[in-house]
């Protein structure tokens, strides 16, 4: 018992730390969501939802967008990394893949900001390369840039779990089904990806947190209307200290969230049983 | 799709390998995809003059670096800052974190399971709603727009990559090792010292490098808790780039770009498979 009590005693401050300044905090923007003018009540979320519709809709559109794209790209590489036959290939594409990995969200918003503008590196080397004319470049700094920032960012997150557990899966089994004659893109959907499932989730939840709670990305590529409820929750601050209305958004976007959560939770407690 | 990758071999066979058109269509296009908009950026770092429809800049040089790096600049400042909160982030962190690993790798804890999910609670939660609530904490007690409020965000960020990874380098060190400098006299406290910590090095150095990095490279917390008072330099980055003055932002992305892309080139040294296989248990 006293060993226990040393041991609780060692990770007691940590513990403290995370609880006062993230679950206390966390707290208090729930209670806060429904303080109003006059006690409390739900005003603020018919406020929120009067000047925020569109945005919760666009929010919640572009992170699942994005957390598709991601899978799909993540278990490609992943694939390609642990079935490819050409070292060679391989080896670049391992190397390759994930430079983005330790990028700044705020650093990968100003890089995609210029990149894809309508003047920016993109389109000139399409114009240059005649595959488009001047006149048919457009802009991507709307939804697409979000999605294509988040895609870019997470991607090789996603891809480092999925390819690490691929490489783990029994290779007795993939050259099994190699020498029945199954071809490597039967294999990766029909045995590599159900193996993988677990940790494939895992990631992809992680990028859906992390995508719901990023402020920089919107803010540098889309700031006009519509955009992410994190761009809202900063200019209800910002601009009118509303710190009501802010809080019912925070709350919507980590119901939002806990809805992913719940999914996932069930999923793995089906597979369990 | 079996007939063509049964294909391959026989193409290869006659030394010619018609795979690698393909595959070098794929992986230069991805090439592009990721080194397109660094090569932009650093396009922007040099560029003196550029504007529609020049396809490159007008001219090169290094006027802006020179106006970034002036003593009286607001980068310099920002860059000392950042280095400062991040150092100091790094050193609360790891103090919290050695004891809590050290506990939860070696002892018997209840609720070991829980615990170790506590501290993924800040990566799981949306945390900007929880900033806000923070930062209006933070104005009551007197530490908003301070290093010290700054620096106290940055570890609750990172303190999930600190226990994770601290908890992991102490469960790789052989315990054996410990109980036999115990067993010749030496006291717990000396062993953990000058047996259990020199070996788990490598492993709390990585741990320091990875809270480095969140620090450095923090911005929603910032944004509420250090601005306007405490100038970071992703709050420049924001702040420039907004104002449209993309060479002073890009030249801020770089400066925020290398010690990521550095680490993550040399990421497998400091993290050996030991280790990071028992990150999370």
């Amino acid at each position: 018992m006293p060993k226990n009590l040393l041991g609780l005693f060692l990770v007691l401050p940590a513990l403290a730390v995370v609880v006062l300044l993230f679950v206390v905090p966390l707290g208090a923007s729930v209670v806060g969501a429904f303080v109003t003018g006059d006690g409390y009540g739900l005003g603020n979320f018919t406020k929120a939802f009067e000047l925020y519709t569109s945005d919760v809709i666009f929010t919640v559109v572009i992170v699942s967008l994005s957390t598709v794209l991601i899978g799909l790209f993540s278990v490609a590489i992943g694939g390609y990394l642990t079935l490819g036959e050409n070292p060679r290939a391989v080896a670049i594409l391992r190397w390759l893949y994930r430079w983005p990995l330790f990028i700044p969200f705020i650093v990968v918003g100003q890089v995609l900001r210029t990149f894809l503008a309508k003047n920016g590196l993109m389109n000139n080397v399409l114009v240059a390369g005649g595959i488009i004319t001047p006149l048919q470049a457009i802009s991507f700094l709307d939804w697409r840039g979000i999605v294509i920032a988040f895609v870019w960012k997470q991607t090789p997150f996603v891809t480092l779990l999925v390819a690490g557990a691929m490489a783990s899966v029994d290779r007795g089994t993939i050259e099994a089904a190699r020498n029945l004659g199954a071809s490597r893109l039967r294999i990766l959907i029909e045995i590599l990806v159900p193996q993988v499932a677990a940790t494939l989730t895992v990631g992809l939840v992680l990028s859906f947190v992390t995508m719901m709670s990023v402020l920089s990305v919107p803010l540098m590529i889309n700031a006009q209307s519509p955009t992410m409820l994190t761009a809202d929750i900063a200019f209800r601050i910002n601009a009118y200290g509303d710190y009501g209305v802010a809080n019912a958004l925070g709350l919507i976007s980590l119901g939002v969230t806990a809805c992913v959560a719940w999914f996932y939770l069930r999923h793995s407690m089906k597979e369990k049983t | 799709m079996s007939i063509l990758s049964t294909s391959a071999p026989r193409l290869s066979g006659i030394g010619l390998d018609l795979w690698w058109i393909p595959r070098a269509a794929v992986l230069g296009l991805l090439a592009f995809v990721i080194f397109g908009p660094l090569a932009n950026l650093a396009l922007w770092a040099v560029a003196e003059r550029w504007y529609f429809p020049h396809a490159l800049p007008l001219d090169y040089g290094f006027s802006y670096w020179a106006r970034v790096f002036s003593p009286r600049g607001n980068a310099m400042e920002s860059l000392a800052n950042s280095v400062f909160v991040a150092m100091l982030t790094v050193i609360v962190a790891t103090a919290l974190a050695i004891p809590a690993g050290y506990a939860l790798a070696r002892l018997k804890l209840p609720f070991r399971a829980v615990i170790l999910l506590a501290f993924l609670i800040p990566q799981a939660f949306p945390n900007l709603p929880v900033y806000v609530n923070v930062a209006r904490l933070f104005y009551q007690i007197g530490l908003n727009g301070t290093i010290a409020g700054v620096v106290l965000v940055h570890v609750t960020h990172g303190l999930v990559y600190a226990v994770w990874i601290t908890t992991a380098a102490f469960a790789a060190v052989d315990e054996e090792l410990e109980q036999a400098a115990r067993s010749v006299g030496a006291s717990a406290l000396r062993a953990f010292r000058d047996v259990t910590l020199p070996l788990a090095a490598p492993g709390l150095l990585a741990s320091a490098i990875f809270v480095f990095l969140e620090s450095l490279d923090e911005f929603t917390g910032s944004y509420f808790v250090g601005a306007p008072d405490v100038n970071l330099l992703p709050l420049l980055l924001y702040t420039s780039s907004a104002g449209g003055n993309y060479q002073v932002a890009s030249i801020t992305a770089l400066l925020l770009l290398i010690p990521s892309i550095a680490f993550m080139l040399v990421v497998e040294r400091f993290l050996k498979s030991d280790v990071l296989s028992k990150v999370g248990h």
